[in-house]
């Protein structure tokens, strides 16, 4: 690790302030990502801006129409959330199949979202659902959000606050880990509301999550498992390395992809 | 059975430390004035170095020196060494390139080491080792061993021209060819034993200390034989004299192999600590672990198994490459030779083996031991075959097996090994009962009716361990002897120290070798410690791997109990005015026959040092004794295990649904030890067949550098072994011991692969069967059903 500054702001204001102030400056909300990167001289940040003392960023508020999670809950605490089981089940069991425990108990929503990481899980709840992500500055529909690999629409000094997720009528996450990483080789979130079927892909993508609107047409017409059976999703643009090719990958897309619908509740 | 001697399951005496964190291992101790060392180390796979600049790095805060190979060529401080010598077909000696600690005029794997930079700190050593210039000359590489000799392939060692290290073989070709040309049936098999990185928990690590004064040197390492890496710091690289070298492998967190042999940064430790006249303590970290540990296995073999109308197995033909990497490792030499084609025949009788055996050099980390070290290999080769010939002739694979079993003993292999005792048919009955072979079928018809594949595999699995006698190794070409060392120290009071030439590192030697003191002499194990690695309080021993701790170094520690029993009944008789010959000795109790006089072990032990009761004349006093145990032959552990697996077609993942392991260690001293062992070697089985696998790019660099690509098996992808063993007691040794510590490891992979290609119809599975492989397989067995 290299040397850094290290700073633990009190509010959001301080924290942009602080983050501006920096040459290259990273917030670090629970490390997950940030810490190996740096343990392993692969990140130099000369600022750290720890958000753990910033007020309001953490739990869980829930409405009929919406959960809404602070960006600095972890993965645990969605987990365990009777109202996120009660309200979004698809959402807990997701946060259920993050990592590892130990990674659970200090990864967050926001750090996740964050990153964007290509194989993470939040991504295609985000985008499954149609959450809105709230930041220091804007509203953020998920679909304006994720950009690309390790890419968002967040800018230099922009904070994500918290993430709404619409409660939908039904929803369903199915992952197939990585048997090395546990992250998601494909994982498909899929969804039902009244304002649409949603069906996004994490683990699989060249640039990051993406939603696969053929299959959001046909679950449309019937939310079955059975109504996207015959729909192949192309190897093109998938990701290919040692832990599946290409070809597997879109395959499992299928297949993640039914198994959420028929489990979706 | 006394409540803690001989097949006492008793809780293991180390673990309180380890549990509670309160363990002693090298990166845990500090020496005064201590500097830290980092490496610097090449990123490319080959390339000759043209200049390195270390000006900007010695100016860096704290830092106290930068080494490299010119000053280490300069304090004339040899290369390391691969000490086992092989000789080629045409007669030629193995082609051994120098390894230097500190490249000097050329890398050729990712992670060869071209400088040391010592600091006051960790962090500063590293900061100041990223501005060390180093000017490459980048080379083309080659990292497949299948295409290592090819012509045109970048020549990595001017010794060995087409990167060839030897071109071995041993068997009868003449006569296997010929069993091949009137055989009625021949099963072929392409293999690729996947490279694997050993990961012990522990990484790599060493302290270097010099006392002017007595210009000596100390090392404390993480090593699973401080003698044997004496012997070669000392007397191969000329380090220091070996008696101003003493080692110390305090506790040592697994070793799998990878710690038996001599590294480079050990050595550079120890001479950079005489160069800065202070302690030098370098720790590998993670990533250095994946890169620079020994990797085991990878292995390219074209197999070929002859049977007759019968079924009965006439022959065996292999051609295997080896790839041994950059540099030769310690033992590197002798694992795809004498530890693997050796064990080619299997638990069958069969007449005629060939084997011809190309080791390679390529732009990878050097390949050495890893636990089974050639036998899993071997095992590998003759139970995928076996498996395959059952499928393609239609006879039951249990059958088949049963009808080449060997079965009377001994029995001599044409490949050297002379198999002392077994019952292969009693541990392959007892597993096929235990895993309900008889009802597979209607498990397999349940698992269909749910969309799932099953698949049933077997392993009929024989090692040789205890290794082993020092002159049949010698003649095979080994530099060491494989003998073992023991000193029996009995207190005044009673208590009893085992001085063990063994290295335990996880093995819990301190339990099971109080276990056989306990027994022996009657004493609880609480009064019994274990004294191991350090070469300046233990006589030199030669280690701890092939399974040898319990049928080699228990054995010299029987020797040497002996020789203390017959001199504590000499002093029992002074003590009770009696013939020695007329005392009886048991329970720790000394008895003159046929009365009811009797003394108790701690009289004994007390009046063997107070020396009252007899002179020096008539009998020394003190209670101490030494012996050296040589193996008069191999030990032959052998069982089996069978493997049954659920796939699911759709995503090509393998559940492992039932794991069953009958083995036959021998003597067991303790059944609970045993079972880890054997759970643990399943573990590593799993990992190798399932998991696993050390993945280099085109360009040399390492793409499973870290546990986020390299698939460590965890308990959740495991599942219950059912575990029991047979036993035929081994007569080489005097406790019938034949040695656990590897069968695991050695039995499974061909259990498990035997019963994926079982479930998925197809036989082109390559190791690790990932997923996306099973998948494959899976399809390419509905298309062809859909095809016929």
């Amino acid at each position: 690790m290299y040397a850094f500054t290290y700073e633990r702001p009190k509010n959001v204001d301080e924290a942009v302030k602080l983050l501006k102030k920096a040459k290259d400056g990273k917030i670090l909300a629970g490390g997950q990502t940030l810490l190996p990167a740096m343990k392993l001289r692969l990140a130099s940040p000369d600022t750290i801006v720890d958000l753990s003392r910033v007020k309001g960023l953490s739990g869980i508020k829930a409405s009929s129409k919406a959960v809404t999670i602070g960006a600095l809950t972890k993965h645990i605490e969605v987990m365990g959330s009777a109202e996120v089981q009660k309200s979004i089940p698809a959402l807990a069991h997701l946060a259920s199949l993050i990592g590892d425990p130990a990674v659970r108990n200090r990864g967050t929503i926001g750090g996740s979202l964050a990153n964007n990481d290509p194989s993470a899980d939040y991504p295609a709840a985000a985008l499954g659902l149609g959450a809105t992500i709230k930041t220091n500055k804007r509203e953020l529909p998920a679909d304006k959000f994720f950009k690309g690999l390790f890419e968002t629409a967040l800018a230099g000094d922009e904070i994500i606050e918290s993430v709404s997720f619409p409660v939908p009528e039904k929803a369903g996450y199915e992952k197939f880990p990585n048997p090395a990483s546990r992250f998601a080789l494909v994982g498909v979130f899929v969804s039902k509301s009244k304002d649409g079927v949603r069906v996004a892909v994490t683990g699989a993508g060249e640039g990051g999550v993406f939603r696969v609107k053929e299959m959001e047409t046909a679950l449309a017409k019937d939310f079955s498992a059975k109504a996207i059976e015959g729909i192949k999703v192309p190897a093109k643009n998938m990701i290919a390395d040692i832990h599946g090719t290409a070809e597997y990958r879109a395959h499992l897309i299928g297949v993640m992809a039914r198994r959420a619908v028929a489990a979706a509740k | 059975m006394s409540a803690t001697g001989i097949g006492a399951a008793v809780r293991r005496k180390e673990d309180q430390r380890f549990i509670t964190g309160t363990a002693n291992y090298t990166s845990d101790i500090s020496r005064p004035g201590e500097v830290r060392a980092w490496f610097v180390r090449s990123p490319h796979a080959h390339a000759t170095i043209k200049k390195i600049d270390t000006k900007a790095a010695e100016k860096m805060p704290g830092v106290v020196a930068v080494l490299t190979g010119a000053d280490l060529a300069n304090d004339k401080i040899g290369g390391l060494i691969c000490g086992w010598a092989i000789t080629s077909k045409d007669g030629s000696p193995m082609k051994m390139g120098a390894h230097p600690a500190i490249a000097a005029d050329k890398v050729r794997c990712v992670g060869d080491q071209v400088a040391v930079v010592l600091a006051e700190t960790l962090n500063q050593a590293r900061d100041a080792a990223e501005k060390v210039k180093v000017d490459y000359a980048v080379l083309p590489s080659v990292v497949d061993p299948a295409k290592a000799t090819a012509k045109g392939a970048p020549q990595i060692h001017d010794v060995a021209p087409n990167n060839q290290i030897y071109d071995w073989h041993i068997g009868d070709k003449n006569a296997t060819d010929a069993a091949f040309a009137s055989a009625k049936h021949v099963t072929k098999l392409e293999i690729v034993n996947n490279r694997l990185v050993p990961n012990a928990i522990e990484p790599r690590a060493a302290i270097a200390e010099y006392d002017q004064g007595n210009d000596a040197l100390t090392l404390w390492n993480t090593s699973q034989n401080p003698h044997v890496a004496r012997l070669v710091i000392s007397a191969f690289i000329g380090m220091a004299p070996e008696h101003k070298l003493r080692v110390i492998a305090p506790d040592v967190g697994g070793g799998f192999g990878s710690k038996i042999f001599i590294y480079p940064e050990e050595v550079v430790a120890l001479w950079a600590a005489r160069r800065v006249k202070r302690p030098v303590k370098w720790v590998s970290d993670r990533s250095e672990a994946f890169l620079t540990d020994a990797h085991g296995r990878d292995h390219v073999t074209h197999a070929e198994l002859a049977l007759d109308a019968d079924g009965k197995i006439t022959g065996l033909r292999v051609r295997t490459i080896a790839n041994l990497g950059a540099y030769m490792s310690t033992f590197s030499s002798s694992v795809p030779t004498y530890l693997y084609a050796t064990l080619l025949s299997g638990q069958y009788a069969i007449p005629n083996i060939y084997a011809e055996v190309e080791a390679v050099y390529t732009n990878t980390a050097p390949v050495d031991a890893y636990r089974g070290a050639g036998r899993p290999e071997a095992t590998f080769v003759v139970e995928r075959l076996v498996e395959v010939a059952a499928r393609e002739l239609g006879i039951d694979p249990a059958e088949l097996r049963r009808k080449n079993f060997v079965k009377s003993f001994p029995h001599q292999t044409p490949v050297i090994m002379a198999y002392d005792a077994g019952d292969y048919d009693a541990s392959l009955t007892k597993a096929m009962e235990m895993v309900d072979y008889r009802n597979f079928g209607k498990r397999k018809a349940e698992s269909e009716r749910k969309g799932k594949l099953r698949g049933i595999g077997f392993s009929t699995y024989i090692e040789a361990c205890g290794i082993a006698p020092s002159q049949a190794v010698g003649s095979l070409g080994a530099g060491v002897g494989l003998w073992e060392s023991a000193e029996v120290r009995v207190n005044p009071t009673g208590s009893v120290e085992i001085l063990t030439g063994s290295h335990s590192h996880g093995q819990g030697h301190e339990t099971t070798f109080a276990q056989l003191v306990s027994e022996r002499l009657g004493v609880p194990i609480e009064t019994v410690s274990v004294v191991h690695g350090d070469t300046d309080k233990v006589q030199f021993g030669m280690g701890t791997y092939g399974s040898r701790s319990g049928a080699v170094g228990m054995s010299a520690i029987s020797k040497a109990l002996d020789k203390i029993e017959d001199k504590a009944k000499k002093v029992a008789g002074y003590m009770m005015e009696a013939s020695a010959d007329d005392i009886e000795f048991k329970d720790g109790k000394f008895t003159v026959k046929g009365t009811d006089k009797s003394v108790g072990w701690g009289d004994v032990t007390l009046n063997a040092y107070v020396a009252h009761k007899f002179t020096g004349g008539q009998l020394e006093p003190g209670l101490k004794e030494g012996a050296f145990y040589d193996p008069t032959n191999f030990t032959f552990p052998a069982g089996c295990h069978i493997a049954e697996v659920e796939i699911d077609p759709e995503t090509g993942k393998t559940t492992i649904a039932n794991w069953v392991a009958v083995d036959d260690f021998g003597v067991i001293i303790n059944p609970m030890i045993v079972e880890g062992q054997v759970h643990g070697g399943i573990a590593q089985g799993v990992g190798q067949a399932l998991l696993e696998g050390a993945s280099y790019n085109a360009d040399g660099q390492l793409i499973t550098g870290s546990f986020m690509d390299y698939a460590m098996p965890r308990a959740g992808d495991l599942p219950s072994f059912k575990v029991d063993t047979t036993m035929t007691k081994c007569p080489s040794n005097p406790l019938g011991i034949k040695g656990c510590g590897e069968a695991g490891a050695i039995a499974s992979p061909a259990a498990l692969i035997n019963a994926i290609t079982n479930a998925v119809g197809h036989e082109n599975v390559p190791m690790p069967a990932t997923p996306g492989t099973v998948w494959k397989a899976a399809q390419r067995a509905v298309m062809k059903k859909a095809a016929e």
